[in-house]
């Protein structure tokens, strides 16, 4: 793969992560679903071109976050959001955005890999089909063989585009999910625990794989495993019972946490 | 089993003591599983028992309905007797008012040899001949007049009781006087049968002749494409208001009291007797609306409003089958609700959707009770050239058969059941293919 050199990338993103800039910046927001609240005014922002981990135990309103940046929870009878986020300078919430707008520019990336039955080609391809990104076939074609090389899935898949994609082992519908999401160009890419239905193997792959989409795009991934967090984050947010507790560089999360619940939680005293 | 020896090498390995055996049930257990078994067993047998009694009583009685008995005779289209006066030329009423049943019974009188003074002869010769040889014989002439003052060999219909005499349905031990056909005409019936004028023909006026009072005319042609006509109509209407009205309250709605109150209203609806429907179209379709009576189209609207729940329950459940993940994918890339919908759920939702439909029109095809009411219960002889005209359907016409007195009509009946089971099941194979072609899996 013509990557640029693994020195080259981490100079690029230190550049970036010397002056620090916002890609998406959430501000007091809380979430109903009916009458419970999932969560209690929680300001986060999410840095450009940098991974964000979120964690915390079950039920904490972590996946919860992540459904409000490309407000997925429109889709839940019920589920109300206050406070406001920012996309860029753009309120997502404002009513003069448009939700399908708004979801080509933040991706998302889902728990159980959930291809289209369609064939690998045309999973790839829907994305860029709806939006219009392709102008001619040889376009759409250079498109599905560019996302698939991101999501390193081309060299295992370029043989059978016309086959099933869910005919592709657990890890390859997972990548191909990416890939799908890829395809769109959004700025942002959200993920909830993508490989919690993968086993280590695959695992390894899609980390090594955020790891690369990092230098062109924004990350926020869910996850469960601390272990996750640490490998493919710069920055981690826990969260407890609907609050954020802590955001903070990974590196300093792991070891030297400001708040005594991050502590407990990630030497496993509780969760 | 019997006791494990303990080998040596085993001994040495220090094999834990075996622990005494538990009593957990297993033969009772085993036990309740095996009376399952033959519960079910029992219940598909007995099921399958009255299905083979269903169908061997509609096919011992009905398959002889499919053969129909004819004679064939050399016949002289005298003009003695068509057109004694000569005035065909100048009144074009002479040929289709000419008394044709006449020709035939001469000529049949003349191959049996009965004297053309025999009165009574003449009249147990008439009995044997359909009155349907006056319109096939009328329309021969009509067609060709050259053929009158010739001699043609014509095959036409026996009468109903000869042909039920031929087939072996009458009980000829009953006293002569007591039954439709006389000794006299049996012996020539066999006569008729050795000289092989008298022979059983494929029944293709079955399926063509519409209705008539005589069995041995009498036809489903009516009936086949009155339900034709009906079947059309219930799915060229049913289908996409239903698909779309599933669509919306399942995807779109929102859900609250009123959308409610309108699924537990589609859900008694798929409940309510068929009749009811009836009298509603005959007071909207019929009264209100002023369509014709007896019309397929009438039939066809009151068959949709009672196919449209059972559509639209079939349709929703199949859309909520569809896994949510496929949802969340497809608006997760920026797909709008609709696309949503039309691009991935709805093709998903296909074989469902298509399963439902052609169950709720083999239902309507077998529905009776609402055509009764629109006047579809009808002697409906020409065949409808528009769904305008007036028909009937195949089930009333089995239920007008059921009602007939002659014995010729009973085989009739049955083999209109025949007819109507032949193509349920054909749209049930129909239903099963559909949904091999469309099944994906996910």
């Amino acid at each position: 793969m013509n990557m640029m050199s693994e020195a080259a990338v981490e100079k690029a993103l230190d550049k970036k992560m010397n002056d620090i800039s916002y890609k998406m910046i959430g501000k007091d927001v809380s979430v109903y679903y009916g009458e419970k609240r999932a969560l209690y005014d929680v300001n986060l922002n999410v840095r450009e071109n940098t991974v964000t981990a979120l964690i915390g135990p079950s039920g904490c309103g972590k996946s919860t976050f992540l459904r409000t940046l490309n407000r997925m929870n429109d889709t839940i009878d019920g589920c109300r959001v206050t406070g406001r986020i920012t996309l860029d300078t753009d309120d997502i919430y404002d009513p003069n955005i448009d939700v399908v707008e708004l979801r080509a520019r933040v991706g998302m990336v889902f728990q159980k890999p959930n291809p289209f039955p369609k064939s690998i080609y045309e999973n790839v391809a829907y994305g860029p089909r709806i939006h219009g990104l392709a102008k001619s076939k040889s376009d759409m074609d250079a498109i599905v063989e560019k996302s698939l090389q991101k999501a390193g899935l081309w060299n295992e898949v370029k043989d059978r585009l016309h086959e099933g994609g869910t005919g592709l082992s657990g890890g390859q519908q997972q990548r191909l999910c990416i890939a799908r999401a890829v395809a769109v160009s959004p700025e942002v890419i959200l993920m909830d625990e993508p490989c919690s239905a993968l086993d280590p193997i695959a695992t390894a792959k899609v980390e090594e794989l955020i790891h690369e989409l990092r230098a062109n795009f924004t990350i926020v991934i869910v996850t469960h495993s601390m272990q996750q967090a640490a490998r493919v984050s710069q920055r981690t947010a826990m969260f407890h019972l609907g609050n954020l507790v802590e955001e903070n560089d990974t590196d300093k999360m792991f070891t030297n946490p400001d708040d005594q619940r991050t502590q407990d939680y990630i030497m496993g005293r509780f969760g | 089993m019997s006791q494990v020896s303990t080998s040596p090498s085993m001994a040495t390995l220090g094999v834990s003591a075996k622990p005494e055996r538990r009593d957990i049930g297993l033969r009772r257990r085993y036990a309740a599983e095996r009376r399952f078994r033959l519960f079910g067993m029992a219940a598909i047998a007995f099921g399958l028992l009255f299905l083979f009694l269903l169908l061997f009583s509609v096919v011992s009685k009905g398959y002889t309905a499919f053969q129909q008995s004819m004679i064939t005779i050399p016949v002289e289209f005298s003009e003695q007797v068509i057109d004694k006066n000569n005035e065909r030329a100048t009144n074009p009423q002479k040929l289709v008012s000419a008394n044709y049943p006449v020709v035939a019974r001469n000529a049949l009188a003349k191959v049996l040899g009965v004297a053309e003074d025999d009165r009574a002869g003449l009249k147990a010769v008439n009995g044997m001949i359909s009155d349907s040889v006056r319109t096939q014989f009328r329309d021969m002439v009509v067609a060709n007049p050259a053929i009158i003052g010739t001699t043609q060999t014509v095959t036409f219909l026996a009468h109903g009781d000869l042909d039920s005499a031929f087939k072996g349905q009458i009980d000829l031990s009953v006293a002569e006087n007591n039954r439709k056909i006389s000794d006299k005409q049996v012996g020539w019936m066999n006569t008729l049968v050795e000289s092989g004028a008298l022979s059983k023909h494929f029944n293709t006026g079955l399926f063509v002749n519409g209705a008539s009072s005589r069995p041995e005319a009498a036809g489903l042609g009516v009936a086949v494409v009155g339900s034709l006509y009906m079947m059309l109509i219930v799915l060229v209407l049913s289908l996409p208001i239903g698909v779309a009205a599933s669509i919306y309250l399942e995807e779109f709605a929102p859900k609250n009291r009123f959308t409610d109150l309108i699924e537990v209203n589609i859900n008694n609806l798929a409940a309510v007797p068929s009749i009811v429907y009836g009298l509603l179209g005959l007071a909207v379709f019929v009264n209100f609306a002023g369509f014709p009576r007896s019309a397929a189209l009438v039939g066809g609207l009151v068959l949709t409003l009672m196919t449209l729940p059972t559509i639209i329950i079939a349709t929703r459940a199949a859309l909520k089958a569809v896994p949510p993940s496929i949802r969340s994918a497809a608006l997760g890339l920026g797909a709008s609700k609709m696309q949503t919908v039309f691009h991935h759920v709805l093709p998903l939702a296909m074989p469902g959707i298509l399963t439902g439909t052609i169950i709720g029109l083999a239902h309507a095809l077998g529905e009776t009770a609402p055509l009764l009411l629109i006047g579809m219960v009808a002697f409906v002889a020409d065949i409808p050239g528009t769904p305008l005209d007036p028909s009937t359907a195949l089930p009333v016409q089995i239920y007008m058969w059921a009602n007939e007195a002659e014995r010729a009509f009973v085989e009739r009946t049955s083999g209109a059941i025949m007819v109507l089971l032949i193509f349920l099941i054909l749209m049930n194979v129909g239903a099963i293919l559909l949904r091999r072609r469309f099944e994906r899996r996910w």
